[in-house]
Parts: structure tokens; sequence; C-alpha cells
């Protein structure tokens, strides 16, 4: 039996989720949507791990593992791909981005 | 309804980690908003000790806010922010930088201690923990597959890395 109950685990997640979503959405500067992507994982991972202790089972730590090694990856990636736009752009708006659109030379 | 401590502990550190990750998202400074992203890992990694999860807990700690947020800081360096960033960014104001964060990790802290210190939180604790060893077990069983997946993945992401990171003169405009 657990202490804590499901429903305020779900709810911290689904705060801590909607906090980096917004942040993925009202941010313009590349590092801060890295950052909050980097949050709203995290807010997975309380979801997976809750579950897991409510039911007294690992895999919710296993998800949550296999979560870490996705952030990983991803920050690995995503932070070399904006070491490229600071050496093309000068600056890691995302704005300057709007080009790969394509139509506009 | 009555409050168990454990319980107590658990919104405690919840609201800690709410309010670093409203700091987070909302910072111009970018490395007052990585101060902010550590505390609220750590914040988020003591709710796990108290669901029960002291292996994920640990992993919390070591992994994203003692490797993915060194990279972080690592790639604020190469980016040399002063020029930009930290141009819009209000004046230092003495502690106007760290008190924040530090508040929230003293606060952390002082949680963390009395949490070892309670014997009725670590009596339930006791009794809800899913250890490590569980964990090992269902993760190098029925779950082989999945790990080595992630190790494809991030072989991906090391050779990914490289190739986008290195400076090439050649190929490309640079």
């Amino acid at each position: 039996m657990t202490t804590i109950p499901l429903e305020h685990v779900l709810i911290l997640a689904s705060i801590l989720f909607f906090i980096g979503f917004i942040g993925v959405i009202a941010r313009k500067n590349t590092l801060f949507i890295l950052m909050s992507l980097e949050v709203m994982l995290n807010a997975t991972g309380v979801a997976f791990i809750g579950a897991g202790s409510v039911w007294q089972q690992a895999d919710g730590q296993i998800m949550f593992m296999l979560i870490l090694t996705l952030a990983a990856a991803e920050v690995a990636i995503g932070l070399a791909l904006l070491i490229r736009m600071q050496h093309q752009y000068r600056q890691l708006d995302i704005d300057v981005l709007s080009e790969l659109k394509g139509d506009q030379g | 309804m009555s409050f168990s401590p454990l319980i107590t502990m658990f919104y405690l550190a919840a609201l800690i980690a709410v309010i670093a990750s409203i700091k987070v998202v909302t910072r111009k400074n970018t490395v007052h908003a990585l101060l902010y992203l550590v505390v609220s890992l750590i914040a988020v990694a003591v709710c796990f000790y108290l669901m029960g999860a002291p292996f994920a807990a640990g992993l919390e700690v070591i992994v994203y806010a003692g490797a993915i947020l060194v990279l972080f800081v690592f790639a604020i360096m190469l980016f040399g922010l002063r020029e930009d960033e930290t141009h819009y960014a209000p004046q230092n104001r003495g502690f106007s930088g760290w008190i924040g964060p530090v508040c929230l990790s003293v606060i952390l802290l002082i949680e963390l201690v009395y949490t070892i210190n309670h014997q009725g939180i670590q009596q339930q604790l006791l009794a809800t923990v899913v250890d490590a060893k569980r964990v090992g077990i269902l993760l190098y069983g029925p779950y082989l597959l999945a790990v080595e997946i992630a190790s494809f993945l991030l072989l991906t992401g090391l050779v990914a890395a490289y190739h986008f990171a290195k400076t090439t003169n050649h190929g490309g405009p640079a």
C-alpha cells in the first residue's frame, strides 16, 4: 500500500508538464526551449514513478530509466544543433530558423 | 483528512519543484534558469524517494542533475552568452542571482534531514519501497531488448552530437 495518493502524484506531474509546455510554446530562446523539454520529460518520469509506486511494481522505474536515456540523447543532439546554430546565425532565437520553410529564397 | 508527515514532506517537495520549474521558464538569464532547473530536479528526486523509489531518486540526481545539467553548463560556456543574452538581463544586484535557489535548496536539505531522522516516515517508506534489486532483475530479464535499444539510442546520440558539433569548413554554408 502506498501512502501518497495517486491523484496527487498525477496532479504534480500535470502541473510540471504544463509548466514545461508553456515554456516550450512561449520562449524564443532555443536553450530555454530545451530546458523546458527537460521539465516536461521529468514530469512524465514523475507520472511513471507514481504509478509504479502505487502498484508496487518495478516497471515504472524501468520506464523512468528509459526516459532518462532518451533525455540524455536528446540533450546531446539538441545542444550540438544549438552549437551549429550559434556558429551560423550568432544567436539562439528560434525565429531565425523560419527560413527552413524554404519558400523565402 | 489528516496529513501524515510523509504526505506533508511530499507536498513540500512538490511545491518546491513547481516553484523552481516556473522560475526556469520565466528567467531572463540562462545561468539563473539553469540553477533553478537543478533545484527542480533535486526536489523531484526527493519526491521519488518519498514515493518509495530510492533507486530512481539516485538516478535522477546522478544522471539528470549531475550529467545532463553539466552538459547544459558546457554548452552555455561554449555559446559565450555574455554579449547577447545577459545584455538584456538586469544588472547583478548582489544576492539577487542566487538567493532564490539557495533558499529552496536549504528547505530541501532541512526536509531531507527531517525525513531521515523521522522514525514513522522511515517505517512507512520501508513498507512501500521498490528496491534496486527488483528493478535490475526486470531490467536484465523481460526488458533486455529495451536496454539494447536504449544503448543504440545513446550510441546514435553520441555519433550525431559529434557530427553536428564539429566545425566543418566544407560541405554547406558555414
